[in-house]
Parts: structure tokens; C-alpha cells; sequence
């Protein structure tokens, strides 16, 4: 099979198990961003496809071939550290070539290859500058074209953006899926930010206690979270209890749900609404009642506050589609089936 | 690459060359001093293997006590008045501008790696009847006439300060870089004057800091060979002079050899001192 | 503090350091053999005296020789070790460290008389090449505490990063770590090498009787009586020492080399 898989991939540090029985396939050309919170083993894992820590337990297969004893510097990889690692005795020029240089490439084609790459990240004429004085964004991109210089049959990233201001990062994230694109590498990027994944990513896998817990498309991960820590980490939502009463309608906060459904056999579950599906109505007119207790006016959306019955709802919506409504007031929250996902307990 | 502990034997091969270096011409040196101070003296300067405790008990003797009395109090005055005298020094430095510090550091480096016996020299010049400081006086006309001022203690203790202060700083430096200055500065608007910020807020925080640096002086001070043998008189003569004149002009090896593992003691002892006070200090 | 004590107090400390110097560097223009300050006359010859007395100019070459021989035998053992120490997890060869340190730490006359017992015990006492080993052992505390400091400044994502793009252990080492712990090494041996040329009672002990290097030279002179020759070699050694510190602060980061890690943030 072409592309990277890991089967049942297990890191133990002394006792601690940092990563746990991870099963992943990724096809070749695919872009998969590793999301979780920190200490869920995600970084742990890039370093294992690395070779930079060894398994114990699984295997990592690389185009079928298994890798996962293969030293690090025999991989043909590309790798782009949190720190970047440009190395500081080196220049721009000499940075991206160094993959080429202990290679043994020609001079020739060194230079050749690092104008090229120097062409694609936009810093053309930078060879010869020191390191030391580029700018944040411009050593981001001189530490990406030294991973891509030899055209390594997986790129990876380890939190590849974090030293970026926000505005430079979202820039970044954009130009990077577009380099991939054009490029068709696999490529595999470790991140703590929701939102990096999801522009970027063919397939979000969200990690947590060194397991993953789903791995699919960012607008499935969003839309059908696999459990209530996905759909809590991915985006805001609202998590409910939900229970099942005789006749087999699912109750929230002691109202039936009409044409809501447990999963078949499933008695309890969590029902996540998120806050832009939560809509607002006169009392009488929702499904479950409660009194407005905080309201946060961002200007282009607005988040309402609700308490029903000691549990917190909060829905989003923008300044146009909302009803006037004012703290201490009593309103009404539709629910409509379609935008319920019930999760197992 | 990762960190990991030597897998093959190829991987302890760059420890091969130093190990055996240490060992060799550290470690064994250091055996056989101890070795020569359990043997029996021969008179012309020879000794031969014996087991004795002849060169240890030596030390009874009121005259060895009094060098060993005379010895620690010595290094325990220039530790002291090396510390009061850098503290202050240090710390302001610590605040100067990079530039102005490193010339002052390559300074006291330069004065640092000087030989005992340039130092010995050069405050004996100063200390001198011909050209001495006195001389100056005299022109001033403080004083009637130029006189010599060593040998003297204070020009034993004069020249150990001098040799021993750039060490000071050196070791306090490091530590008062990493001071918090805003320390201070929330004494200051606390409304204490820069002078009681100092006493009040940078010498309790480095209690164990002085501590350490107390006792590392004293060391250091301890060690000094020379200085009290060109700048004193025979009575101001340390445990260190002592060592090298049994070894060098009284030939006697073994004794030597026991004074010098005694000196080993003493010092061991403080620098476990100084371990357990810096501990003490990372846990405060 | 404010700042009128502070320059007071900075003005004195200098002075304190600088007096003897100062005086010694007088002395060393004296016109005749006197020991006299102020200067009488004005003549450099004394400083010629070094270079033109074969007696003065014996020991400075072998003062020198010494010197760059035992730095960099210094430099030999340490560098293997701190990059051992630094590149594998084995905290029992931390003894070795300890051992590179103690000699440095301890009173100079017990490591003297430790190598005195020993060259004479396996019977080389007063080989020339003797006073090397011993200074390179005596030293090797610099450049083995400047090279672990190197070392533990190298971030160790660039080791990781080269290995990523293809590099092995040998080429990482020369393409990666020597680059970055050149400088290291070479304020290492700058010590090693200006304390070497300056250490007495080692050289004394081992070969003091059938080698005479500059500050043996000195005391010896200091027995008999004065000669101005001692004032310019206490001021070429000054210069020296300052030259050379000097350029490793020029080329180097010396304050924080002397320990202050925080002048670097990292």
C-alpha cells in the first residue's frame, strides 16, 4: 500500500504509556493534521514516524516497507521542528542545501535546488543572509523549503506555527495547504489549534491519553463527533444529558425531545448542540425553557447565555436573526433533530 | 539521534581517552601521595615503603598547630574581606551596561590567571622602600620618609585579597545576574533607599550564595603557596608553604605527603559545605 | 545605589587592582638596574632583555611551549568527555567530570605534589614532557567546564533536525556540533593556555630542576635579588593575559561563559 500506516503503535515511558495501541493508515499525497491537548501523545507519535524515538511496541510501515527499526537519518523525511532548528553557523542558502550537501550533491545543483525552493517560498535573493536576521514568518518558510529539499517522502510538522502572531499564522496555515497541494506530499502536522486543523487538514485526528479518539475529515469531525471530548475539544458545543423514557423518546432536561432518538439499545447519552443551532423563541414556542443570564455582543455575532434548570446553553447567532432579548428574561430553546448528535455515554 | 544510554562498546570509546588520562595522571598521582605519607623517611632525601603513622603524628607538635591555627585564619580573614569588599562590587556590575561588564571581566580575568609569584612581585615592588607607595606619601608629604612595608601581614593579607578578589566576583557573578532586579525595585517603591534595598533584599536572598562563596574563597585562599613567603616573615608562613618547603627543601616527602592529604581533608570538608549550603539554596 | 558612591567605589577597586601594575610597569622603564618609582629615565631595554638574554628567552620559549602543548592536551581529554556526557545518558561517567574538576579545586600544592610523587615513582622526574601532562591535567577544569557549557547551550532539536534530513552520527558531529562548539573550545584552550603560562608550583615540582619556565625564572631571579627583567615580563604577561581574554570576549559571549546563562534568555 502506498502511504504511511501504524499499527498498533505503543510508547512507554517507564510506566507511563504516552501512546496506546495507535492503528492510522494515511494515504499517500493526504494531509492529516494530529490534533489533542497537550501531554495526549501527539507529538510523542511524529516523533516515533521520525525514528527520533523508537516504539515499543507495533510497527510503522512506510510504503509497505516497515521502518519502524530504521534510523532516523536513513528515513528520507522532512521534518519542521516547534523550534525550527535552523541551524545558527549556517546561512539561508546553506540551511536549505544542507540535506543536498551531506548527500553529496553536486555544488551546481545545490545552488540550483535552493534558488528553486528560495523561488517557491517567496524569499528569492536570500541565500546569502545569516539565519539570526530573518524575520519570524521568513525563518518559518527557510525552515520548511530545507525539509522539502530533497523532495522527502513524508513532511512533518511539530507544532510547526506556534511562534507565530495569530494574523501571520492564519496566513501561514492557508499557504501551506496550498504548497502541499501542489506538491502532493504526504504530509503530517501536529498542532494544538482547532482551527489550524481545520483549515488545513484532509483528516483530523484528534488524539487524547495517548489514543485517538476519531480520525475523518474536519467538517465530520465537526458535524458527527465520535464522543463528547471531540465534540467538546473541536469548536464549542453544548453537552446535555439525554435519557431514554418507557416509550423510547429521548428526554433532555425532563422534556421530550419529539423525533430525537437514542442509538438503538443505548438507555443514556449525550446530546451536543452546537451554539449556532441553538435557537431562540418566545417561551411557549421551544422545546425547553430557561432565563437569559449573561449576554456577550461581539458585534458580528452575538452569544446568549441561557440557564434551564441549573445547566448552561449557549447559542450563537448573529445580530440580524435574533429575537431582542434581555438578561432576566424567560425564552424558549428549539431543538430540532437534526441538529442533535446523541452521544454515547 | 536520541539521548540514550551507550548501547555498543564502540559508543564508550570517546570516554577511553579522558578516563584513562584522569586515571592515570589524577588518580593515581593522588594514590601514591597518600601511599607516600604512610612511608618511613630515610635521611639524604629518600623514603622507603612502610606503613607508619610516624609523619601523621607529627602534627601534635604545638608548632604544626600553630601553622594550621595560623593557616585557616588567614584565609578565613581574606575570605571575608574579599566578600564584603566584592558583594558590592559584583552587584553593581551585575546592573552596568554588557560592554562596561565585559571589560571589567576580561580585567579581573587577566589579574585572576596571574602567577603567585607576578603577584608576589608586584606588591612587593609597591611594598618596597625604593618604590614603593611610601615614596608617594612622601612627595605628598604625609610622610617624612619612604620605608619598606613588607615583610608584614598586612602585605600577606594585602596580596591574598588582591589574588583572591577577582575570584570572588567571578564567583558571585553568576549568581547576582540571575538576581530578579525587580526584586529591588519592589523594595524601592516599597520605599526603602537604594543603599537599605541592598542590605534589606539582595544579601538575604543570597544568604546561601555568600555562604557558598565564603567557603570556596577560603579554599581558594587556603591554596596560596607563595604569597606568604615573599610578602611575610616566617611566622606568617601557611600550611601550603609549609607543604612545599618540607617537599622541596627539606626533602622530606612523606611529611609532605601527610600535610598535603590533611589539607586534602580539610578542604573536602568544606567543599561538602558548600554542596550542602547550595542545596539548601535551590530549595529556598 | 546611587551613582556618586558607585563610581567612588568602582574607582577604588580599580585602583587597588591596577596600583601594583601600575608601579611594576614603572619600574620596568627604569633607565639602570634600580628597583625606583617614579622611573628614572626612560628606556624600553628591559623589555628587549626578554627576548636578547638567552636565560630570559629560554624560559620564555619554554614557558610557551608548555602552554600550548598542555592547552590543547587539555582540550583532547575534554572535549570526548563533555561531548560524552553530553550526548549519552550514563550519569556514572559524571565521576569523570568530577575528577576533571577536583584538581582545579583543591589547594595547586596538593596536585604538585601528587604529580612530584608520582613522576618520581614510575622514575620520568624532570622529563620535560612530564610538566606537560601535569599542567593539562592541573587545567583541563576550563576547558571541560566551558565545553559542558557549550554543550548544554546547543539546542538539541538542530541534532535532531539534521539527522531528519539525512545526516548520520560523524556527519552531524562535524557538520553540526564542532561548528557550534568551536568557539567553546577555543576559550577553553585560551585559558588553559594563559593559566598554564602563568602557573609556578606544578612546573616547579615536576621538572623545576631541569626546566626553567617564566615564573620559575622569576621566583629564582626574586631569590638573588631584583632585576628590572621580572617588571616588563609581569607586564608582557598582563598584557598577554588581557589580549587574550579580550579577543574571546570580542569573538565569544564572556559573561556568559563565566555562568551568566540569562544574558541569553535560553
Amino acid at each position: 500500500m502506498s502511504g504511511l500506516a501504524l499499527q498498533n503503535v505503543v510508547k512507554e515511558f517507564g510506566t507511563f504509556r504516552a501512546v496506546n495501541n495507535v492503528d492510522l493508515t494515511v494515504p499517500h499525497g493526504t494531509f492529516v493534521c494530529m490534533l489533542g491537548p497537550s501531554g495526549c501523545g501527539k507529538t510523542t507519535l511524529l516523533r516515533m514516524i521520525a525514528g527520533l524515538d523508537l516504539p515499543t511496541g507495533g510497527a510503522i510501515r512506510l510504503d509497505g516497507e516497515d521502518i519502524t527499526q530504521v534510523p532516523t537519518h536513513k528515513r528520507n523525511l522532512g521534518m519542521v521542528f516547534q523550534s525550527l532548528a535552523l541551524f545558527p553557523h549556517l546561512t539561508v542558502g546553506e540551511n536549505i542545501a544542507y540535506p543536498l550537501r551531506i548527500r553529496g550533491a553536486a555544488k551546481e545543483d545545490q545552488k540550483k535546488r535552493v534558488d528553486e525552493l528560495l523561488a517557491m517560498i517567496h524569499l528569492t535573493g536570500y541565500a546569502d543572509r545569516p539565519v539570526a536576521k530573518l524575520s519570524g514568518g521568513q525563518r518559518q518558510r527557510v525552515a520548511i523549503a530545507r525539509a522539502l529539499s530533497i523532495s522527502p517522502k513524508l513532511f512533518l510538522l511539530d507544532e510547526p506555527l506556534s511562534a507565530l502572531d495569530a494574523k501571520l499564522r492564519e496566513a501561514m496555515q492557508v499557504e501551506l495547504r496550498q504548497l502541499q497541494q501542489k506538491l502532493g506530499i504526504t504530509t503530517i502536522v501536529v498542532t494544538h489549534d482547532q482551527r489550524e486543523a481545520m483549515t488545513m487538514a484532509d483528516t483530523v485526528v484528534v488524539m487524547s491519553g495517548g489514543e485517538i479518539r476519531q480520525a475523518a475529515s474536519p467538517i465530520e469531525i465537526y458535524r458527527r463527533p465520535a464522543d463528547s471530548f471531540v465534540a467538546d475539544f473541536i469548536g464549542q458545543t453544548n453537552l446535555l444529558d439525554v435519557a431514554g423514557d418507557s416509550s423510547g423518546r429521548a428526554v433532555v432536561l425532563g422534556q421530550a425531545i419529539p423525533g430525537l432518538e437514542l442509538p438503538a439499545g443505548a438507555a443514556k447519552g449525550t446530546l451536543s448542540v452546537r451554539p449556532e443551532d441553538v435557537h431562540l423563541t418566545a417561551p411557549s414556542a421551544g422545546a425547553l425553557t430557561g432565563k437569559v443570564t449573561f449576554v456577550r455582543d461581539l458585534g458580528g455575532t452575538i452569544e446568549t447565555f441561557v440557564d434551564v434548570a441549573g445547566h448552561q446553553i449557549v447559542a450563537v447567532s448573529t445580530p440580524r436573526e435574533r429575537p431582542e432579548v434581555t438578561v432576566g428574561q424567560e425564552v424558549g430553546i428549539a431543538l430540532t433533530p437534526d441538529v442533535c448528535v446523541v452521544l454515547k455515554k | 539521534m536520541r539521548r540514550e544510554p551507550p548501547q555498543t562498546l564502540g559508543d564508550y570509546l570517546p570516554l577511553l581517552f579522558p578516563a584513562a588520562m584522569l586515571t592515570i595522571f589524577f588518580v593515581v598521582p593522588f594514590g601514591t601521595m597518600i601511599a607516600v605519607s604512610f612511608f618511613q623517611r630515610q635521611q639524604g632525601g629518600f623514603y622507603t615503603p612502610a606503613f607508619v603513622f610516624d609523619n601523621y603524628a607529627r602534627f601534635l607538635s604545638v608548632f604544626f598547630g600553630g601553622v594550621l591555627g595560623f593557616s585557616l585564619m588567614l584565609a578565613i580573614i581574606v575570605a571575608i574581606c574579599c566578600v564584603v569588599l566584592a558583594l558590592p562590587f559584583t552587584y553593581m556590575l551585575t546592573r552596568m551596561a554588557r560592554k562596561v561588564q565585559v571589560v571589567w571581566l576580561v580585567a579581573l580575568l587577566s589579574i585572576l590567571s596571574l602567577s603567585e609569584v607576578i603577584i608576589g612581585f608586584a606588591w612587593s615592588t609597591l611594598f618596597s622602600r625604593t618604590a614603593g607607595i611610601t615614596n608617594i606619601l612622601v612627595a605628598l608629604g604625609i610622610m617624612a620618609e619612604a620605608k619598606a612595608l613588607t615583610p608584614s601581614f598586612g602585605a600577606v593579607l594585602t596580596g591574598m585579597v588582591y589574588q583572591a578578589f577577582p575570584y570572588t566576583v567571578l564567583v558571585l557573578f553568576p549568581a547576582l545576574v540571575r538576581l530578579d532586579p525587580t526584586l529591588t525595585e519592589a523594595a524601592r517603591t516599597l520605599g526603602a533607599s537604594p543603599l537599605k534595598a541592598f542590605f534589606t533584599v539582595v544579601v538575604p536572598a543570597l544568604r546561601n550564595t555568600i555562604t557558598a562563596t565564603l567557603i570556596m574563597v577560603f579554599i581558594f585562599a587556603l591554596g596560596s603557596y607563595l604569597l606568604p613567603q615573599l610578602l611575610g616573615r616566617p611566622q606568617h608562613w601557611t600550611l601550603s608553604v609549609l607543604i612545599t618547603d618540607q617537599a622541596i627543601y627539606q626533602s622530606n616527602m612523606p611529611f609532605a605527603a601527610a600535610m598535603a592529604v590533611f589539607l586534602v581533608l580539610v578542604t573536602l570538608g568544606l567543599v561538602a559545605l558548600t554542596v550542602i549550603a547550595g542545596r539548601k539554596g535551590e530549595a529556598a | 545605589m546611587t551613582s556618586i558612591f558607585r563610581k567612588a567605589y568602582f574607582f577604588l577597586i580599580g585602583l587597588f587592582l591596577s596600583l601594583p601594575l601600575i608601579v611594576v610597569a614603572g619600574v620596568s622603564v627604569n633607565q639602570k638596574q634600580t628597583l625606583a618609582f617614579p622611573p628614572q629615565g626612560f628606556s624600553l631595554s628591559w623589555y628587549g632583555e626578554i627576548f636578547l638574554n638567552p636565560e630570559w628567552r629560554n624560559a620564555l620559549f619554554a614557558s610557551v611551549t608548555l602552554a600550548v602543548l598542555s592547552a590543547a592536551l587539555a582540550v583532547a581529554i575534554a572535549l570526548p568527555l563533555s561531548w560524552f556526557l553530553w550526548r549519552r545518558i550514563a550519569p556514572w561517567a559524571n565521576i569523570f567530570q568530577l575528577l576533571g574538576v577536583a584538581p582545579f579545586t583543591l589547594p595547586p600544592v596538593i596536585t604538585a605534589l601528587g604529580m612530584l610523587t608520582f613522576w618520581a615513582t614510575v622514575g620520568f622526574y624532570g622529563q620535560p614532557w612530564t610538566a606537560v601532562v601535569s599542567h593539562a591535567i592541573f587545567f583541563v577544569t576550563l576547558p571541560l567546564v566551558t565545553l559542558s557549557l557549550g554543550f548544554t547551550s546547543i539546542d538539541r532539536s538542530l541534532v535532531e533536525a539534521a539527522s531528519t534530513m539525512g545526516a548520520d552520527e560523524r556527519t552531524i558531529f562535524r557538520t553540526v556540533v564542532l561548528p557550534l562548539i568551536l568557539p567553546y573550545i577555543v576559550s577553553g584552550y585560551a585559558f588553559a593556555f594563559v593559566l598554564s603560562l602563568n602557573e609556578y608550583i606544578v612546573a616547579y615540582m615536576t621538572v623545576g630542576f631541569t626546566v626553567e619556565t617564566l615564573p620559575i625564572k622569576i621566583f629564582n631571579a626574586l631569590r638573588y635579588g631584583y632585576t628590572p627583567t621580572m617588571a616588563s615580563v609581569t607586564v608582557l604577561f598582563v598584557t598577554t593575559a588581557a589580549v587574550i581574554f579580550g579577543l574571546v570576549a570580542r569573538f565569544g559571549d564572556l559573561p556568559k561563559l563565566l555562568g551568566a546563562m540569562s544574558s541569553d534568555g535560553k
